[in-house]
This record gives structure tokens, C-alpha cells and sequence, in this order.
């Protein structure tokens, strides 16, 4: 009762926020954070629950993105539909990768993912007309009432994916679902003798992960008005899911959220204040620290500091 | 008896080494069958077989009537036969109480509040039941012993094949262990016990079979196993 509670105050003051006069640049970088939470709760599914350490966040993304873009040139879909249709793909995406590599384990498994991003990316390269290596410039359609610019409009999309995937995270986690997941990654053996049927289960943690990261990507090409292959399928996204899943704590639903919003507001800060290379740099550095210093992340310091809190 | 389980010529080869060489073997429904041989005999890889953690390449494995070489582990555990692993292979982020609820979700398909009262029966007559609550990366070796045995019990077996759940316990552990597997086969459980500690496996099988080398060397009553040639030659050499 009390989650859904809060989750209808976030949306409710996410709409309000675009409402009000608050400054446009906030909306400019709150967008980009909030793309982190739901990349970063979507990668935790797989990563975080089943164990399976996926690299290829900007491939899953970059199939959103790229969906969106085709629909618009090609029928001028409006968002609802690009983002729908960037799911289905993301979708797609994770249970073909899940089938071809998921009975691959650990580093095999990671390495995959990885060349899952280049071959996505090949292929946006050398398609032209979705803008192929040069890119293509959008432009973006009118702005819906009630909201009076096009980057507010997008942040409270963002906002409702964002409550979309904790709510689906969530699910997973309290469910028989996430207690199968669990027991894969303790250990897979002893999960199929005790009747998980594992490869089945990392498929749906796979595909789901696939359609939020879909989903995800499809508002950027707007957000941006313009669409390119190298910033599309950016590792910095592997970094940003993975790196605030670890920051946060990859237990619980809770910790991707922490981390990414503790992730995506320092880089947005440093970005600004300092520079842009610097921000690269502190994301190494803090994943390095939590890594060796805080493995459970926020959560497990959390817990570790506050031992009457569950 | 009927057969509960029937091993039919099953081989196994790793590479160009074969770990197990068309070995047959009929396993009764209620039986306490003891299964032995020394290190790198095919122990192992036979119950893997029969477990489904590995597939054979030959041969049939037949449960209850039923063709099951080609399931996949989690759907055998579904149709009765589960096991203990040699290694435990606790779920070390959870509790005692969830580690048992993972089987009781997955094959007898009960909700938490339901899971955790058959659980919780399961663990008391283990002797568990004070450590529900504790985490199982913090057992000590026998209680993850006893773990291993609690986890597979509830998944609802026909058939439990017990994987040296007795290595390295001490000699009143031993007995416990053992009180355990005699209650759950007095209750109907067939059970498959693999042992390297003989003084164990011969005090509770009903019937003995030896592998050597992949292949069966010979069957028979406790007392007759330990007094083959046969035997002797292939733990003490010849």
C-alpha cells in the first residue's frame, strides 16, 4: 500500500513539476537520470536477481531508440506507439540473445552481450535511412497540451516508464519469479534439482530487461532531435546501468534507483561544473571504491548502519 | 517390488574417457540400494545421469514406467526424483526456511504461507528448526549436510539419491545422518545412497552394487559385497 502510494506522489509530482515554472535545464537533465533509473532497474533484473552480468545495456537501448526513429520517419508514429513498438523490439532482442547465450555462464555470458552492441551497431551504420554512420536530424512534432515545451512533455514520459519498470522490478522480486532467480544465481545446479526450470526463468528476466531498456531508448532520439550510431550504442550506458545497480545495491529493487539517481545527478553536476571528462573519471573511481569497499552497495551500508530497518 | 527406476545400458564418455560403460541397473520402489566404488568410479556421473544434471549419450533411464534421459533436471525433479549434492550447493543468500521454499513453489507448487508450514515439518524432523531463520552461508558442515537432505526432501521425492551426505561428518553426525535416511525410507522414500564411508552404506542398504571403472563389478547383500574379490581388488588393488 504504501509502495503504490508513493509511486502515484512520484508521478503526480512529476506532472506537477512540468507544469510549473520551474527552470527548463532541470527537466534537460532530470530526463537523462531518469533514463538511468529505468536502464539501470531493468539491467538488475537479470544482473542483480539471476546473477547474469549483461554488457550490452546499449544495444537493448539502442534497438528502442532506433524502432522510435524508423516509425517516425517512416509513418510519423506519435511517441506512445514508438515507445510501445521499442519494448516489443527490446523484447525481441533479449529472447533471441537469452536463447543463443544465456546457457553461457559468467565471463562467456558477458562477453556475448558485448558483441551484441557492435553487431547492432554495424548494422545502424550501414543503414541509411535511419541515418546511417552521419546520423539523422528529427524534428520534433508539435508539443502536446498541457505541457509547454517538448523536453518537459518527454520528462514525465520518462517519469512514467521510470515508476513502469520498479513496478515491474518489484513484482519480479516479491514473486515466485524472483525466488527462482535468486536460487540461479546461489547456484543453478541446485536450482534445477529443486524443480527451477532455470533456462526458462533467465529467458523472461532477459526479455523483460530487454523491453524496459527497449522502451527506454525510444523517447532519446527526441529528447536529442537527432539520432547517430557511436553515441546511441555508447558504452557509457553499459556503465550507467551496471554501475548504479552496483552503487546502489543489487539485492533489491530499491538499489538501482539509489544508485542511479546518486550516478546520473553527480554526472549531470560534473558535467556542468567541471567537465565532461572529469565525470568519466569519477564514475571509475566511485565504482572502484564501492566496489572493494561497499560490495552490497548503498543498501548493504544502509543496512550494515541502521540494523533495526529491514 | 516393481522397479521404481530402471537403468538401461546407460554410457557416458568425457572426451575419450568413458565414465560410465552401458551399466544396468533396476532400482524397487520402497528399496535402500547402496551404490560404491572408489574414487573416479562413475558414482558421480550415474546419478548425474539419472538426476539430469548430465545427459547420456546412450541407453534409457526409466521412471516409473516413464522414458526421462531426455528431461531437463528441474523436469525430473517435478516427477519425483531428487537429490543431495555431494559438494553442498546451499542457496547461500537466503535463509534455511527459503532454501526449502524454493522446491515447494517450483514442484509442489504452494504458496509462502503453505510452503513454509510444510518447511518448517521437513526441518524439525532434520533437526533444523532453530536455524529457519539463519542464513545458510552461516551453517556449519553438517547442518549444511542436513540442509542439502531438507532441500531435497521438499521437493516431494520418490526417489532420493543421497550424494556422500555423509563426507566428512564425525562419527555421531554419521549416525544422525543416518536416522534421518532410515525415517524418510520407513516413510516410502526410495532411497540411493552413495557413501565412501562403508561401515555407513553397509548398515543401511538393503542391496549393494560396486562400479569400477564405468561399469558395474558386482551386486549383491551388504555381506557379500565386502567379501568379493572382486571389491577387495578394486579399492585395495590387486
Amino acid at each position: 500500500m504504501r509502495f503504490w502510494l508513493s509511486m502515484a506522489i512520484l508521478g503526480a509530482a512529476a506532472f506537477g513539476l512540468a507544469l510549473s515554472p520551474a527552470n527548463e535545464y532541470f527537466f534537460y537533465a532530470a530526463f537523462v537520470v531518469l533514463t538511468y533509473v529505468v536502464l539501470a532497474t531493468a539491467w538488475n533484473i537479470l544482473g542483480g536477481y539471476a546473477g547474469y552480468v549483461n554488457f550490452g545495456t546499449p544495444a537493448f537501448f539502442g534497438i528502442g531508440a532506433y524502432t522510435a526513429v524508423l516509425l517516425f520517419r517512416w509513418l510519423q508514429a506519435p511517441l506512445g506507439v514508438q515507445i510501445a513498438a521499442a519494448a516489443l523490439m527490446g523484447a525481441l532482442l533479449g529472447f533471441g540473445v537469452g536463447l543463443l547465450t544465456l546457457r553461457l555462464r559468467g565471463i562467456f555470458f558477458a562477453i556475448a552481450t558485448v558483441a551484441v552492441i557492435f553487431i547492432m551497431e554495424t548494422l545502424m551504420i550501414n543503414w541509411r535511412y535511419v541515418g546511417g554512420a552521419q546520423g539523422l536530424q528529427l524534428v520534433r512534432p508539435e508539443v502536446i497540451a498541457p505541457f509547454s515545451s517538448y523536453t518537459r512533455m518527454l520528462f514525465v514520459v520518462m517519469s512514467a516508464l521510470a515508476i513502469g519498470a520498479i513496478i515491474i522490478a518489484r513484482y519480479i522480486q516479491d514473486s515466485w519469479i524472483g525466488r527462482g532467480l535468486r536460487a540461479v544465481r546461489d547456484s543453478e545446479e541446485a536450482a534445477e534439482a529443486s524443480g527451477v526450470p532455470t533456462l526458462r526463468l533467465k529467458l523472461l528476466a532477459c526479455t523483460v530487461m530487454g523491453a524496459l531498456m527497449g522502451a527506454a531508448g525510444a523517447p532519446m532520439p527526441m529528447y536529442l532531435s537527432f539520432i547517430e550510431p557511436a553515441s546511441t550504442f555508447n558504452l557509457s550506458y553499459t556503465i550507467g546501468a551496471l554501475g548504479s545497480a552496483i552503487i546502489g545495491g543489487m539485492s533489491h529493487w530499491l538499489g538501482p534507483i539509489i544508485g542511479a539517481l546518486l550516478l546520473g545527478s553527480l554526472q549531470q553536476i560534473i558535467t556542468v561544473t567541471i567537465s565532461g571528462e572529469v565525470n568519466v573519471l569519477v564514475v571509475g573511481v566511485l565504482l572502484v571504491l564501492f566496489v572493494v569497499l561497499a560490495p552490497e552497495g548503498v543498501l548493504g551500508l544502509a543496512r550494515r548502519w541502521l540494523p533495526s530497518s529491514k | 517390488m516393481a522397479a521404481l527406476l530402471e537403468v538401461n545400458k546407460v554410457s557416458k564418455h568425457f572426451g575419450g574417457f568413458t565414465a560410465l560403460n552401458a551399466v544396468s541397473v533396476e532400482i524397487a520402489e520402497g528399496e535402500r540400494f547402496g551404490l560404491i566404488g572408489p574414487n573416479g568410479s562413475g558414482k558421480t556421473t550415474l546419478i548425474n545421469c539419472i538426476s539430469g544434471a548430465l545427459r547420456n549419450e546412450s541407453g534409457a533411464i526409466i521412471f516409473q514406467g516413464r522414458e526421462v534421459s531426455r528431461l531437463a533436471a528441474f523436469e525430473r525433479t517435478r516427477l519425483g526424483i531428487a537429490r543431495s549434492f555431494q559438494i553442498p550447493r546451499p542457496f547461500r543468500t537466503m535463509t534455511v526456511l527459503e532454501n526449502l521454499l524454493v522446491p515447494t513453489a517450483y514442484v509442489g507448487h504452494l504458496k509462502d504461507s503453505e510452503g513454509e508450514v510444510e518447511a518448517m515439518r521437513i526441518l524439525s524432523a532434520m533437526g533444523l528448526a532453530d536455524k529457519a531463520r539463519t542464513l545458510a552461508s552461516q551453517l556449519s558442515q553438517v547442518e549444511l549436510r542436513k540442509l542439502e537432505l531438507a532441500r531435497a526432501m521438499a521437493a516431494r521425492p520418490k526417489l532420493l539419491i543421497s550424494d556422500e551426505a555423509m563426507a566428512g561428518l564425525a562419527g555421531a553426525e554419521v549416525d544422525e545422518v543416518l536416522r534421518i535416511l532410515f525415517d524418510l525410507n520407513a516413510r516410502g522414500i526410495t532411497i540411493i545412497m552413495i557413501e565412501h564411508i562403508m561401515q555407513a552404506v553397509m548398515r543401511f542398504s538393503q542391496r549393494v552394487v560396486c562400479l569400477d571403472a564405468g561399469a558395474i563389478i558386482c551386486e549383491g547383500t551388504p555381506a557379500s559385497i565386502v567379501q568379493n574379490p572382486n571389491v577387495q581388488r578394486a579399492y585395495l588393488g590387486a
